[in-house]
C-alpha cells in the first residue's frame, strides 16, 4: 500500500484490525443496557374492541394486576379514548405502561366514523413527539414517549369471519401502528371452529391488504420462536383474574359447569403465546418499529405537507439552514403581502368614499346653483314688474298732469263763452 | 437467550408516585434489558476519539496501547510523523471485534497542532471539524427521508499535556477554553514516566487549580446511585488529570509479559497502576464510560450546537424585518420549534393586522362622519340662505303688489273722477246747447 500520507487516512477506508488482548469494549452493550435501565422503559398499548369484549380483563391478566376500571356503558354517543398510565416494576426494571382503551367502540348505530378518534389519537401522539423533536431547546432523552407501540385488535368470537367494522378500522390503522389481532373470549369457540376461524380471518386480512405486525425473524436468537408464532396468529385468548383450584395448584381460570378453562394452559388458549410474544420477546422490537417505521412515515408526510423537501429542483441537497431560511423568507413575504393588501384595500376604500362624498358635494352645489338661478329669475321678474309699475305710474302721472293743465285752460273758455 | 430474572419486587411501587401497581405474578418485562442488549449487539457500536497534543508526546503509542492493536504503525504513521505546513485534522477508521461486539472506532488526530512557531488559531481547524460533524448529523437528522444515521460526531477528546511539571501552557488553556463546550475533554499528562510520584502529584494539583481558575469544563463523571460505582468515580476524580504512559513493546518482567518501557534503571509498566494511571484511563474510557461519553455528546454538546444553529436561523429574519413587520420577541422562542415559532408569529401577526384593520376602519368611519357632517352643515346653511332670499323676494313681491294695488286704486279713483268731470262737462255742454236752441 504505497500511498501518499493523505490517501492513507482517507475517510472512507475501514481497516479490520486484530486485538492483541482484552481491551474491554465488549462491555458496551452492558453499559447501554444499564443506562436504559436507569432511565426506565416506556410502553404504550392501545386496545381496540367492542364494549364488553374483555379488553380490561385481558390487560389485568397480562400484567398480573388489577388496573382501575369501571365497566363501560353501551350508550356512549361516540368513540373516545381513555389513556391510563401506570408505573410498574419487575426486579430492577421500571416500566411506565400506558393502556389506552377505546370506549364506546362498536356501540353506535352508525359506525362510519368510529375509527376517526382512534386515528386522531395516534396522530396526536406522533405530532407531540414531532413537535418536541423540532423544538429549538429540546430534551428528548427525558421525554415521556406516548406513541402507541402496539394495537391489540379484539375480534369478536363469532366463528365466521371479520366484521366490516373490523376490516375498515384495521385498514385505517395498519400504516400507523403495529397491529396484533386477537380473538377475544376464545372459550366460546371449539378447537375445530377456531382453526377454521383463524384461517378465515388471516385470509380476509391478506385479501384486504391489511398489514399486521410480523414478529421479526432476523435475529437468530429469536427467529425460530417468532416464525412459529407468526403461524398461530391471530391469538385466541381468554382472560381471567379469578383463581381456581385445579388439582393441587391454584391457577387463573374461568370456572364453568362443564369444566375449567385455564388461562395459562397452552392447549386451552393462546394467552401464554401472546404474553411471550408481546412482552418477553418482542417488546423492544415493537418500540423500535414504532419509532423507525410508523413515526418516520408520519413525520415524512407531515414535513412534505409543510413544504419541506430534501433536495431543491436541481437535486442538490438542502441544508437545514437553507430550508428554514427559505421557509422563513416565504413566510415573511406572505405576511408583508397580506399587510400590503390590507393597506391597499383601505386606500381604495378611502378613494371611493372620497369620490362619493365629492359627488354629493357637487350635487349639493348644483342644486343650490339652480335654486340661485331660479331666485335670480324671480328677482328679475319682480324688477320687471316694478319697472312696469313705475312706468304705469309715470304714465298715469303724465295723464294726470295733462288733465290738470287741460282743466286749467277750460274755465277760460267758459268765461269767454259767458262774456259773449 | 434464556429468560432470566424470576424474582418479584413488591411495594417498591409506592416510591415512584403516580399510579404504581404491584404485580402479583411474573409478567416478563424484566426481560426488556436483554432484548435491548441483543438489538444493540446486532446493530454494532461506533465511537469517535480525538487525540490532540504537540508532536512527540506519545499520542500514537497511547492509542495503540489502549486498544491493544497497531492502529498506528509503519504503514500508518502517527500524527507526529505526518506534520504538514498547517494544522490538519485527519481521521482513520478501524473495525474491531471482541466478544461478539463490533466497534467501529474512528480516531481523529491533528498533525501539526502546537508545533509551529506561531500557534495562534491552531485550534480553529479542530473546532471546524467538530462543528462540521455536528452539522452533518443535524442535516441528516432533519431530512424528510431519514435513514440510519451514521454518528460521526466526536465523542471524546484526549488532550495531551507536556510533562513540564510546572503548569499548563497558554496554548493548553486556550485550546481547552475554546473546546470545552463542544466536546468532552479528558486532559492527560503525557509521558508520565518522566515525573516522580511527588512531582506528578504537584503537577496534577497545579493543573486542576488552573483548570478551575479558567472555568474550564472537562468531562465530568456522572453521579450514580450505586455505592460501589460512586467509590470508583471518587477514586478517579482524585487522580485527575490522568498521567499516562504508553508502549508498543512487550517486555518480560518477573516471568510475565507486560507492555512497558525498558530503562537501564528498570521497567516502567504501562498497566501497573502504581507506575501510571493508564489502567484507570482504559477502564474509564472503554469499559465503563464509553456509552456515557456518547450520551453526553448527544444530549449536551450536540443539543447546544443545534439550538444555537436553529436560533440563528430564526433570528435572522427578525433582525432584518424589525422595522417593517410586527414580529415576536426572541425570548419566547426557545421552547418552540422554528416552525411552531412561525405559526406563533403568524397568529400574532393576524391579531395585529386585525387591530390595525379596526383602527384604520375607525379612523375611516370618523373621517367619513366628519365629512358628512360638514356636508350636512353646508347644506343646511345653503338652505337657510335660500329660505332667507325667498322670504326677501316674497316680501318684495308683496310690497310691489301693495304698491300696485294702491296705485291702481288711485288711478281708478282718478279715472272715475275724470269720467265724472267729463260727464259733467258733457252735461253742461248739452244743457248749454239745449239752452241756445231754446232761445231761438
Amino acid at each position: 500500500m504505497a500511498a501518499t500520507d493523505v490517501d492513507i487516512f482517507s475517510n472512507e477506508e475501514k481497516r479490520n484490525l486484530n486485538l492483541g488482548g482484552h481491551v474491554g469494549f465488549d462491555s458496551l452493550p452492558d453499559q447501554l443496557v444499564s443506562k436504559s435501565v436507569t432511565q426506565g422503559f416506556c410502553f404504550n398499548i392501545l386496545c381496540v374492541g367492542e364494549t364488553g369484549i374483555g379488553k380490561s380483563t385481558l390487560m389485568n391478566t397480562l400484567f398480573n394486576t388489577m388496573f382501575e376500571n369501571e365497566e363501560a356503558s353501551h350508550y356512549q354517543n361516540g368513540v373516545y379514548l381513555r389513556p391510563r398510565t401506570y408505573d410498574l416494576q419487575e426486579s430492577n426494571v421500571h416500566l411506565k405502561l400506558t393502556i389506552v382503551d377505546t370506549v364506546g367502540f362498536g356501540d353506535q348505530i352508525n359506525k362510519e366514523d368510529s375509527y376517526k378518534p382512534i386515528v386522531d389519537y395516534i396522530d396526536t401522539q406522533f405530532e407531540n413527539y414531532l413537535q418536541e423533536e423540532l423544538k429549538i431547546k429540546r430534551s428528548l432523552f427525558n421525554y415521556h414517549d406516548t406513541r402507541i407501540h402496539i394495537c391489540l385488535y379484539f375480534i369478536a368470537p363469532t366463528g365466521h369471519s371479520l366484521k366490516s367494522l373490523d376490516l375498515v378500522t384495521m385498514k385505517k390503522l395498519d400504516s400507523k401502528v403495529n397491529i396484533i389481532p386477537i380473538i377475544a373470549k376464545a372459550d366460546t369457540i371449539s378447537k375445530s371452529e377456531l382453526h377454521k376461524f383463524k384461517i378465515k380471518i388471516m385470509s380476509e386480512l391478506v385479501s384486504n391488504g391489511v398489514q399486521i405486525y410480523q414478529f421479526p425473524t432476523d435475529d437468530e436468537a429469536v427467529t425460530e420462536i417468532n416464525s412459529s408464532m407468526n403461524a398461530h396468529l391471530p391469538f385466541a385468548v381468554v382472560g381471567s383474574v379469578e383463581e381456581v383450584k385445579v388439582g393441587n395448584k391454584t391457577v387463573r381460570a374461568r370456572q364453568y359447569p362443564w369444566g375449567v378453562v385455564q388461562v395459562e394452559n397452552e392447549s386451552h388458549c393462546d394467552f401464554v403465546k401472546l404474553r411471550e410474544m408481546l412482552i418477553r420477546v418482542n417488546m423492544e422490537d415493537l418500540r423500535e418499529q414504532t419509532h423507525a417505521r410508523h413515526y418516520e412515515l408520519y413525520r415524512r408526510c407531515k414535513l412534505e405537507e409543510m413544504g419541506f423537501k430534501d433536495t431543491d429542483p436541481d437535486s442538490q441537497p438542502f441544508s437545514l439552514q437553507e430550508t428554514y431560511e427559505a421557509k422563513r423568507k416565504e413566510f415573511l413575504g406572505d405576511l408583508q403581502r397580506k399587510e400590503e393588501e390590507m393597506r391597499q384595500m383601505f386606500v381604495n376604500k378611502v378613494k371611493e368614499t372620497e369620490a362619493e362624498l365629492k359627488e354629493k358635494e357637487r350635487e349639493l352645489h348644483e342644486k343650490f346653483e339652480q335654486l340661485k338661478r331660479m331666485h335670480q329669475e324671480e328677482k328679475r321678474k319682480v324688477e320687471e314688474k316694478r319697472r312696469d309699475l313705475e312706468e304705469e305710474m309715470n304714465a298715469f302721472n303724465r295723464r294726470k298732469v295733462a288733465a290738470e293743465t287741460l282743466s286749467l285752460s277750460q274755465p277760460l273758455k267758459k268765461d269767454k263763452d259767458k262774456k259773449n | 437467550m434464556s429468560i432470566s430474572e424470576r424474582s418479584v419486587t413488591e411495594a417498591a411501587g409506592n416510591i415512584m408516585g403516580e399510579l404504581s401497581k404491584n404485580l402479583e405474578g411474573y409478567v416478563g418485562f424484566a426481560n426488556l434489558p436483554n432484548q435491548v442488549y441483543r438489538k444493540s449487539v446486532k446493530r454494532g457500536f461506533e465511537f469517535t476519539l480525538m487525540v490532540v497534543g504537540e508532536s512527540g508526546l506519545g499520542k500514537s503509542t497511547l492509542i495503540n496501547s489502549l486498544f491493544l492493536t497497531d492502529l498506528y504503525s509503519g504503514e500508518y504513521p502517527g500524527p507526529s510523523h505526518r506534520i504538514k505546513k498547517t494544522v490538519q485534522v485527519e481521521q482513520s477508521k478501524v473495525l474491531i471485534k471482541e466478544g461478539g461486539v463490533q466497534l467501529l472506532l474512528t480516531i481523529v488526530d491533528t498533525p501539526g497542532f502546537g508545533d509551529a512557531v506561531d500557534n495562534s488559531n491552531c485550534w480553529q481547524p479542530v473546532i471546524d471539524h467538530i462543528d462540521s460533524k455536528f452539522e452533518d448529523y443535524l442535516n441528516s437528522e432533519s431530512r424528510v427521508n431519514r435513514r440510519q444515521m451514521p454518528d460521526s460526531r466526536v465523542h471524546c477528546c484526549l488532550y495531551f499535556i507536556a510533562p513540564s511539571g510546572h503548569g499548563l501552557k497558554p496554548l493548553d488553556i486556550e485550546f481547552m477554553k475554546r473546546l470545552h463546550e463542544k466536546v468532552n475533554i479528558i486532559p492527560l499528562i503525557a509521558k508520565a514516566d518522566t515525573l516522580t510520584p511527588e512531582e506528578c502529584q504537584e503537577f496534577k494539583k497545579q493543573i486542576m487549580r488552573e483548570i478551575q481558575e479558567h472555568k474550564i469544563k472537562i468531562y465530568e463523571f456522572p453521579e450514580t446511585e450505586d455505592e460501589e460505582e460512586m467509590k470508583l468515580v471518587k477514586k478517579i476524580k482524585e487522580r485527575l488529570p490522568l498521567a499516562v504512559v504508553g508502549s508498543n513493546t512487550i517486555i518480560e518482567v518477573e516471568g510475565k509479559r507486560v507492555r512497558g518501557r525498558q530503562y537501564p534503571w528498570g521497567v516502567a509498566e504501562v498497566e501497573n497502576s502504581e507506575h501510571c494511571d493508564f489502567t484507570i484511563l482504559r477502564n474509564m474510557l472503554i469499559r465503563t464510560h464509553m456509552q456515557d461519553l456518547k450520551d453526553v455528546t448527544n444530549n449536551v454538546h450536540y443539543e447546544n450546537y443545534r439550538s444555537r444553529k436553529l436560533a440563528a436561523v430564526t433570528y435572522n429574519g427578525v433582525d432584518n424585518n424589525k422595522n417593517k413587520s410586527l414580529l415576536t420577541k426572541p425570548d419566547t422562542a426557545d421552547d418552540m420549534s422554528p416552525l411552531a415559532q412561525m405559526e406563533e408569529e403568524k397568529r400574532e401577526h393576524v391579531t395585529k393586522m386585525k387591530k390595525m384593520e379596526n383602527e384604520m376602519e375607525q379612523v375611516f368611519e370618523m373621517k367619513v362622519k366628519e365629512k358628512l357632517q360638514k356636508l350636512r352643515d353646508s347644506e343646511g346653511e345653503l338652505q337657510r340662505r335660500h329660505e332667507q332670499m325667498k322670504k326677501n323676494l316674497e316680501a318684495q313681491h308683496k310690497e310691489l303688489e301693495e304698491k300696485r294695488r294702491q296705485f291702481e286704486e288711485e288711478r281708478n279713483n282718478w279715472e272715475a273722477q275724470q269720467r265724472m268731470l267729463e260727464q259733467q262737462k258733457l252735461d253742461t255742454r248739452t244743457l248749454e246747447k239745449n239752452k241756445k236752441k231754446k232761445i231761438f
